[in-house]
This record gives C-alpha cells, sequence and structure tokens, in this order.
C-alpha cells in the first residue's frame, strides 16, 4: 500500500520547507554567518577543505556545523521514515570527477545555487549572472539527458557502507568540539581557524547545528533540490520542486527587509565580484556538473543521508575541489576570478561534455 | 499483462524519464513500474498524473515499489 501520505513532498509542503529555509538562512546570517551567506553548501564545504588543511587560504577555514547537520539531519529522517536504503555502485569515479568540477564552477561565481538565490534575496545584482548561468548549465544538461545520458543503475549495499558519510559528518564534529577555535590563534589542535574573513564569522556552534538538522530532515523528505527546479521545469515542464526555490527566494527576501540585510546594488556585495561573465560561467558549470550527476549541492547531502554511497562520493570530490580550487588559484575573490579562474572553467565544461557524450546507452 | 517499466536502481529524472517514454510508446492502457525508493514511486506518481493517467495501485515488495498506472 502507498502507506502514510507524506505532506511535506506535496506542493504545500515543499513551499513550506523552501520558507523554513529561507528564513533560517538570513537569520544564520544575522546570528554570525557571513554576508549572504546564511547558507552555502559549496562555500562552507570549501570551509570545511580550508579547516583540514586541504588548501591553505587563510580566510575560508571553518569546520561548518549546517553540513554536518543536513546530512545528519536527513539520515534522521530516513530512519524514521523507513527511507534509509543504502545503494552504490554507480559510476563512481564519474560522480567524484563530477563534484570536484561543480565546486570549481561554484567557487568562480562565489555560491552554489542555493547562495545564488540567498544574494538574490539579498539584492546582489550579480546573482542574477550566477542564477542564469545555472539555468544555462542545466539546460545544456537537458539535453544529454534527452539524448540518452545516464550513469547506470545502482545496487543495494550494506547498511555500514551507507553510513559512512554520516560517520565522517561526526568525526568532523568530534573534532570540531576536542578543537574548539582559540581566540588569535590560527589553529587548534588538528584544525585551522580563519582569524579574519569570510572563515571566521559563524553563528553559535548549537544554532548552526540545529538549523542544519531542522533544514537536513525536512529537505529529506520534501526532496528539496535547487538544480531539480529547473531541470523539472525545463525536462518535463513540472513545476513542483521550482515552487521549493522559488519560496527560499522570497522568504529569504522577506526575512532579509526585516533585518535590514537587503542593500540592492552590484559593487561592493558581501563575498562577491562583479565580473559578469564568469558569474555566469562558473554557474553554467557548476549547473551542468549538478544535472549530469543528478542532484544540486544540498541533495547530494540529503541523499548521502538516506543511504546513497555515490551521492556521498559528490560531495567528498566537492570538498577535494574546493581544497583544488583554492591551491591551484582558481576561486575568485571580491577582487575578481582568480589568475586560473577562467582555465577551470573552460576545462572543467570541457570535462563536462566528455562525461555528457560518452556516458549514454544509445546514440542521438 | 501490462508492459513493464524497470526504473529499479535509478535515481531522478530516469524514472520519470522513463515513465514517460512508457506512456509515449507502449499504446497500452496499463503501464507497470518498478521503482526502489520513496522519492521515485512519488515522482513517477506526480509525473503519470500529470499526463492525465491515474494511479491505480501501489503495492510494496521489500524494498521495492510495483506502481500501475492505467490511461484516464
Amino acid at each position: 500500500m502507498a502507506g502514510m501520505k507524506n505532506f511535506l513532498s506535496t506542493r504545500g509542503g515543499i513551499i513550506g520547507v523552501g520558507a523554513v529555509i529561507g528564513v533560517l538562512a538570513a537569520v544564520l546570517q544575522k546570528l554570525g554567518n557571513p554576508g549572504n551567506m546564511g547558507v552555502c553548501v559549496a562555500c562552507f564545504e570549501r570551509d570545511i577543505a580550508g579547516a583540514l588543511g586541504l588548501h591553505r587560504a587563510g580566510v575560508v577555514q571553518y569546520i561548518r556545523p549546517e553540513i554536518i547537520g543536513f546530512v545528519l539531519g536527513a539520515l534522521a529522517a530516513a530512519f524514521l521514515f523507513r527511507e534509509f536504503k543504502p545503494r552504490g555502485g554507480s559510476a563512481t569515479l564519474t560522480r567524484f570527477v563530477l563534484g570536484m568540477l561543480a565546486m570549481i564552477g561554484a567557487l568562480v561565481f562565489l555560491g552554489c545555487p542555493w547562495r545564488a538565490w540567498l544574494r538574490l534575496a539579498a539584492g546582489d545584482g550579480n546573482a542574477i549572472f550566477g542564477l542564469l548561468g545555472l539555468i544555462a548549465g542545466i539546460w545544456v544538461g537537458t539535453f544529454f539527458l534527452r539524448g540518452g545520458y545516464d550513469l547506470g543503475r545502482s545496487q543495494p549495499t550494506y547498511k555500514g557502507a551507507g553510513l559512512i558519510l554520516a560517520l565522517i559528518m561526526l568525526g568532523l564534529f568530534a573534532l570540531r568540539i576536542l578543537h574548539p577555535p582559540l581566540p588569535a590563534e590560527p589553529k587548534s589542535g588538528v584544525l585551522f581557524y580563519s582569524l579574519e574573513g569570510p572563515g571566521s564569522m559563524y553563528a553559535p556552534l548549537i544554532v548552526s547545528l540545529a538549523a542544519g538538522l531542522l533544514i537536513g530532515f525536512l529537505a529529506q523528505r520534501s526532496r528539496f533540490c535547487t538544480m531539480g527546479a529547473f531541470r523539472d521545469l525545463i525536462l518535463f515542464k513540472q513545476p513542483h520542486l521550482f515552487f521549493g526555490v522559488a519560496s527560499l527566494g522570497v522568504f529569504a527576501f522577506l526575512t532579509n527587509l526585516l533585518l535590514g540585510q537587503f542593500n540592492p546594488g552590484f559593487s561592493g556585495q558581501p563575498v562577491a565580484h562583479t565580473m559578469g561573465v564568469w558569474n555566469f560561467m562558473g554557474m553554467v558549470l557548476a549547473g551542468l556538473a549538478f544535472a549530469l550527476a543528478g542532484g544540486c549541492p544540498g541533495r547530494q547531502l540529503f541523499m548521502a543521508g538516506e543511504g546513497d554511497c555515490d551521492a556521498a562520493v559528490f560531495v567528498l570530490g566537492m570538498i577535494v575541489g574546493g581544497g583544488l580550487s583554492h591551491n591551484f588559484g582558481m576561486a575568485s575573490s571580491p577582487s575578481g576570478v582568480g589568475p586560473h579562474g577562467i582555465a577551470g572553467v573552460v576545462i572543467g565544461i570541457a570535462a563536462c561534455l566528455y562525461i555528457g557524450l560518452t556516458m549514454r546507452k544509445k546514440p542521438v | 499483462m501490462a508492459t513493464t517499466v524497470d526504473a529499479r536502481g535509478f535515481s531522478c529524472p530516469q524514472p520519470v524519464m522513463m515513465t514517460l517514454q512508457g506512456i509515449k510508446t507502449s499504446g497500452e492502457n496499463s503501464l507497470l513500474i518498478l521503482v526502489d525508493t520513496e522519492t521515485s514511486k512519488e515522482n513517477v506518481s506526480r509525473a503519470a498524473v500529470s499526463r492525465g493517467w491515474k494511479v491505480a495501485r501501489i503495492e510494496e515488495e521489500g524494498d521495492e515499489f510495483r506502481i500501475t498506472i492505467t490511461k484516464e
């Protein structure tokens, strides 16, 4: 039988979830998270890479509890509603590479699709180029999907395997507790901390973790996805997921207005640059990589919480990609793209096209 | 016996694409779709309804769902 009706996956449900995320993101910013970065999956995974020393960009190093909460909240929901299904083995290496490429693109724009909406909702006009790029990248991805692109079936696997990313997240949380930030110290135990810049800005630990857990729980139930929102519109004319992200944008905007965080303009926006073409192209790369991998960076965390080892591999690819982006000078800064950001985008798009063209069952 | 679409092991959007392909090409008034996640079950049901089909029956067998959709 169909079982209990899942309210959160109805239209009203996903609009409600988008609203909760929008409000919480704006509030997290108010409570200390960086500007227009109440929640950003790409930025926060990059900060985790920095805290672990996978890159040494001093301004972006912090174990972000929101990311930990996303995975564990989704895990809790999956267990509670009997949706924890350990699975894996679908084009694992390809997904790792797609995660890296998505991160390289997102860090040229300076944000994942979640932050693109939050930046727009705070008045950052540069986000328009990013969102248009995201749509363009997903649009290209739908051509591959229509042409038979697919990464193959996953297989059921051991429960223990399905729990690995959650255990890694618990490990990161343990490190954060054992080695808390120390005043004016760039290192605490094995962890690196930022003394200035976005990495030094964070909401209280318990607030960040609680918000992450709540969002993870709700997003797992509602299947919230910022890539699927546009993909389903383009591919199926199905607006269901789009209502979720639109609601996120609207409620983040309203909360920003209330909290005095709405500052319209292009220049001087927090953690943003004004190079429109590369804001656009960075998100073309990210959007295409998310489309080929079947989910936005948030959705990958939630699926990993459900026991999807392939999504977990994508997450690890993103974290490694964050390290690479900064080590190779591909990540942007408020002054503009990095010295090798353009090369990263060009090579990244070429790599996505290679994946899209070669991994399909039937010729077009 | 209805045409069967086996979408087990696939994640979105494949199960929906396979369902819509089945609706388009089978020429029958009934389709059986096999999926193995709650998400795919919801997505396939939503897609069928949006194409004017009806979800006639959903059977849960172990870790799988057998969804029967019929043309209105």
